[in-house]
C-alpha cells in the first residue's frame, strides 16, 4: 500500500486496474426490479472515484455487490485478479454512520476486523499498527477513550482506521461524512484526500454532493436511475493534491455544471 | 427584581421596572429532590394519622401510623434476633433467588431463540405472545398440584411470572443492532455466532437488563401470590395469616419488609446493569431514580 511511486508528476494516478466490473446487473426478483443493467467500472491503482445519482439509481446496489455482500444477478466482479464471491479482508468499507461500538475503546473498535478474522491474540498484535492510524487521522492520545466521548468528526476518523487496519486494496465509501456539518464535512473531506494518497489508496465513493465529488475524485461515475446505469464518467483533471480553495475556481464551476446538467437529463426520461 | 443596580443600560442609565424580562423560575425547580419526597411522605402520613385520630375508618381496617411502627420495630427485632420470622423471609428470598435464577435462563435462552432464529420469530413467538396474554397467577393451582406445596411451586410460579419480561427484552434488543452495525459484521466475513456474540448481545443488553428488571419486581409478586395460593412456611403465609387474625398492623409491617427484599433484588440487579453496561447512558425515570 505504500505507493507514492505510484503518482506522477501532476499526482495523477498511474494505470493498473485494482477492482474490475464487466457488465454486472442485479435484479431482484422479489418485486422484479432491474436494480443494475450493464454497469462496467474499472478502478486504477491509487485512483479515486465518486459515483453520484439520484435515489433509486442503483448506487447502493453497486456498493453492496463490491463489498461482496450481495450477489450481482450477471457479470463479472474482480478484485486484484480474483473474482468477488463473498466479503474479503482486502475491502475496506465505511458508512455515514461511524458504527462504534461504545464498549470498546477508540484503538479496541479499530482492531475488530483483526478480532473478527484472526482472534483477539492477532487483535493485540495489531494495537501498534491501530496506535499509528490513530496518529495519521490527528486523534494521537485518544487510544484508550470511549466512543461516546468522540464528536460526530472524531468517530469517523477513528472509522477511517479502522478501515485501513486490514490494508485493504480498495476503500468503499458509503456518504461517509454526510452525517456531520459542512465544516466538519469540508475538512474531513480534505483528510481523506490526504489520507488515501499516503496509504496509495484505491477509493470508491458514493455520495449525493456533486461538489464532494468532484473535489475528492479521478473521475467522477454520473449514474441514472430506472433501470440503474452508468450515464457517464466525467474525468476531474484539477491538478493533486487538491484544496478548498479549488472549490471557487471556474474550472470546478464547470465540471460541476457539467455533472448537474447530466444529472438532470437523466431526472427528465 | 430587588437588584435595582444592575438594571442599568450601557449608557448607565436606570432601565424601568417594568421594562426588564426576568426569566422565573417554577417552584418546584429551586426545590430539591429529597425535600419534596419528604413532603409528600409527611402529607401521606398527616392524612392517615386524621383518617383514623379522628376515628373516621375502623382500626381494623387501618391502624394508627404509631401501631404499625410499633409493630414494625417488634417484626425487626424478631428478624434481627434470628426469630421465626427470620425463617420465614429466608423461605422467600430462596423462592425468589432460584424463581430469578430460572427465569433469567429459561428466559434468555427463549430470549436468543426468538430474536435469533427465523424459526423461534415464526414457530414459538406467537406461543409466548399467547401465554404471555394469559394471567399467569392463575396456573398457581396447577404448579401446586404439580409440584406439590412446597418451595417448588412457589419458585415455579415466581419463575413463569418473571420470565416473560425477559424474552421480551432479549428478543427486542437482538433486533436492536441496526443496518451498518450488520453490514459492517457482514463485510468483516464475521459467522453468525461472532455476530452474535461480539455484537447483537452487547447492543441488546440495555433492554435485556430493562426485562430483568421488571421480572425482578414479577419475581417477587410471584413467590407471594404461590405463598397466598399454595400454603408453605414463608412470608406470604405470614401476612395471610395476620390478615386472617384482622392483625392489620402486622401486615403493614410484613409487606414493608417485604418491599425491602424487593427494592434490594431491584438494586443488585441495577448495580450490576451499571457495571456490565457501562456506556449506556443514565435515565432518569421512576425506575432508574
Amino acid at each position: 500500500m505504500k505507493a507514492t511511486a505510484e503518482y506522477d508528476i501532476t499526482g495523477a494516478p498511474s494505470r493498473a486496474p485494482v477492482y474490475e466490473l464487466t457488465n454486472v446487473s442485479k435484479t431482484y426478483a422479489r418485486n422484479d426490479v432491474v436494480a443494475l443493467q450493464d454497469v462496467s467500472l474499472t478502478l486504477k491503482k491509487g485512483s479515486f472515484t465518486a459515483v453520484i445519482g439520484s435515489s433509486g439509481c442503483g448506487k447502493s446496489t453497486l456498493l453492496k455487490i463490491m463489498a461482496g455482500l450481495i450477489p450481482p444477478s450477471k457479470g463479472r466482479v474482480i478484485l486484484q485478479n480474483k473474482a468477488v464471491t463473498g466479503p474479503r479482508r482486502d475491502i475496506g468499507m465505511m458508512f455515514q454512520q461511524a458504527t462504534l461500538f461504545p464498549w470498546k475503546t477508540a484503538v479496541e473498535n479499530i482492531v475488530l476486523p483483526i478480532e473478527i478474522r484472526d482472534g483477539k491474540a492477532a487483535a493485540k498484535l495489531a494495537m501498534a499498527k491501530a496506535h499509528e492510524l490513530l496518529d495519521v487521522v490527528g486523534l494521537k492520545g485518544f487510544e484508550s477513550v470511549y466512543p461516546n466521548e468522540l464528536s460526530g468528526g472524531m468517530a469517523q476518523r477513528t472509522s477511517i482506521c479502522r478501515m485501513l487496519i486490514t490494508e485493504p486494496a480498495v476503500l468503499l465509501l458509503d456518504e461517509p461524512f454526510s452525517a456531520l456539518d459542512e465544516l466538519s464535512r469540508d475538512m474531513m473531506n480534505m483528510e481523506l484526500q490526504r489520507i488515501c494518497a499516503d496509504q496509495g489508496a484505491t477509493a470508491f465513493l458514493v455520495t449525493h454532493s456533486i461538489q464532494e465529488a468532484v473535489i475528492l475524485s479521478d473521475e467522477v461515475v454520473v449514474m441514472k436511475p430506472r433501470p440503474g446505469r452508468i450515464a457517464e464518467v466525467v474525468e476531474v483533471d484539477l491538478v493533486r493534491p487538491r484544496t478548498l480553495d479549488m472549490m471557487t475556481t471556474p474550472k470546478f464551476g464547470e465540471i460541476v455544471d457539467y455533472i448537474r446538467g447530466q444529472l438532470d437529463k437523466g431526472e427528465e426520461m | 427584581m430587588t437588584e435595582a443596580a444592575t438594571n442599568l443600560n450601557a449608557t448607565g442609565e436606570q432601565i424601568p421596572e417594568d421594562s426588564v424580562w426576568v426569566q422565573e423560575v417554577a417552584f418546584i425547580d429551586s426545590v430539591p429532590r429529597s425535600i419534596a419526597m419528604i413532603f409528600v411522605f409527611m402529607v401521606f402520613i398527616g392524612t392517615w394519622q386524621l383518617v383514623t385520630g379522628l376515628g373516621l375508618v375502623s382500626p381494623i381496617i387501618l391502624p394508627k401510623p404509631w401501631e404499625t411502627l410499633e409493630d414494625m420495630i417488634f417484626v425487626g427485632q424478631n428478624l434481627m434476633t434470628g426469630g421465626y420470622m427470620l425463617g420465614a423471609l429466608w423461605i422467600t428470598i430462596k423462592e425468589v433467588i432460584y424463581g430469578f435464577a430460572l427465569a433469567i435462563a429459561i428466559g434468555f435462552s427463549l430470549g436468543v431463540l426468538v430474536g435469533e432464529t427465523a424459526f423461534g420469530e415464526k414457530a414459538v413467538m406467537p406461543y409466548l405472545v399467547a401465554i404471555d396474554t394469559m394471567p399467569k397467577v392463575a396456573f398457581a393451582p396447577l404448579f401446586v398440584a404439580w409440584l406439590g406445596f412446597g418451595i417448588e411451586s412457589k419458585v415455579a410460579l415466581a419463575a413463569f411470572i418473571a420470565t416473560f419480561p425477559i424474552v421480551v427484552g432479549t428478543a427486542a434488543g437482538l433486533h436492536a443492532a441496526d443496518e451498518n452495525a450488520r453490514m459492517l459484521f457482514k463485510t468483516m466475513g464475521a459467522t453468525r455466532i461472532q455476530t452474535l456474540v461480539k455484537m447483537k448481545l452487547p447492543i441488546a443488553l440495555p433492554q435485556i437488563f430493562t426485562g430483568l428488571k421488571i421480572g425482578a419486581v414479577g419475581v417477587m409478586a410471584g413467590a407471594i401470590t404461590g405463598e397466598f395460593l399454595g400454603g408453605g412456611k414463608g412470608f406470604g403465609e405470614l401476612i395471610r395469616v395476620a390478615a386472617s387474625q384482622l392483625n392489620t398492623p402486622r401486615v403493614f409491617s410484613l409487606i414493608l419488609y417485604l418491599s425491602l427484599v424487593g427494592l434490594a433484588l431491584y438494586l443488585i440487579v441495577q448495580w450490576v446493569q451499571r457495571r456490565v453496561v457501562f456506556w449506556q447512558k443514565e435515565t432518569v425515570g421512576a425506575y432508574d431514580a
